[in-house]
């Protein structure tokens, strides 16, 4: 083999490269993208066919009960995407490594939490007797 | 540490504005908007699930005008992004690479965006005057 002598055969094979994690990050990105396709579609549809409705009328259709289901899958591939898009812009831009740190750790910790309380909601109506 | 002055490789205000990379910073700066339009979400949730007067507020606030251009430049965001991106996820597969296609996909993506966003304000405008 005359390329790359500068790598060892073991590194070859298990192809993670200089950032330690391979193409993981770019499939993620890809997957949760795909998976935001149909769960989009579907939202913007409920959302305009919700329009107007009362809040008695809004709960039931959350517990109907696949909405629910539909909202809390969105959620999760929303701000699991969302983590993975804000963390290549903060890597870009912010260069000095405590402030870039800081900042990805509390995006993380602003998605998680946005995440969590979205879904708790949504399983507090849907559970709701 | 000191820092040599090194030449810098050139940055966006060298270049002429073009198609690829005007909708390529679209992209991100849609993505960007998206974030903080996720959190419209989840206030719109957490207020159903609190009850009729925290949802009455989040209803009122979106029928406002505020509320009304806030819904219509996060659904302008949110159709570019996801016609843009299946664009992405095409070239990823393969398709679409040569430098006409990237330019006709990039056209469609903006015809796209527009009717999706005509349609579904059409849409939800008819259904909020019923």
């Amino acid at each position: 083999m005359a390329m790359s002598p500068m790598r060892s055969s073991l590194g070859r094979a298990i192809g993670l490269g200089s950032a330690k994690e391979g193409v993981g990050h770019w499939w993620r990105q890809r997957v949760s993208a795909l998976a935001l396709v149909p769960l989009t579609l579907w939202f913007v549809i409920a959302v305009i066919s919700m329009i107007g409705a009362d809040h008695a009328a809004f709960v039931a259709w959350v517990k109907s009960p696949m909405p629910a289901v539909f909202l809390i899958l969105l959620l999760v591939a929303v701000f699991y995407h969302t983590a993975l898009g804000l963390q290549v812009v903060i890597e870009d831009y912010v260069h000095r490594e405590a402030m870039r740190l800081a900042a990805l750790l509390l995006m993380r910790l602003l998605c998680i939490l946005f995440a969590v309380r979205g879904i708790l909601a949504v399983l507090t109506m849907a559970l709701r007797a | 540490m000191t820092q040599a002055e090194r030449p810098l490789s050139p940055h966006l205000q060298v270049y002429r504005w073009q198609l690829t990379s005007v909708l390529s910073i679209l992209h991100r700066a849609t993505g960007v908007a998206l974030s903080f339009g996720a959190i419209l979400l989840v206030w719109w949730l957490g207020a159903a699930s609190d009850g009729p007067g925290p949802y009455a507020v989040v209803q009122h606030f979106l029928g406002s005008w505020l509320g009304l251009l806030l819904l219509f430049g996060w659904s302008v965001a949110l159709f570019y992004h996801l016609c843009n991106g299946v664009r992405h996820l095409l070239w990823d597969a393969g398709y679409g690479l040569d430098l006409r296609s990237v330019y006709a996909g990039g056209w469609a993506v903006l015809a796209a965006t527009a009717v999706l966003t005509i349609l579904a304000w059409i849409a939800g405008l008819s259904h909020w005057s019923h």
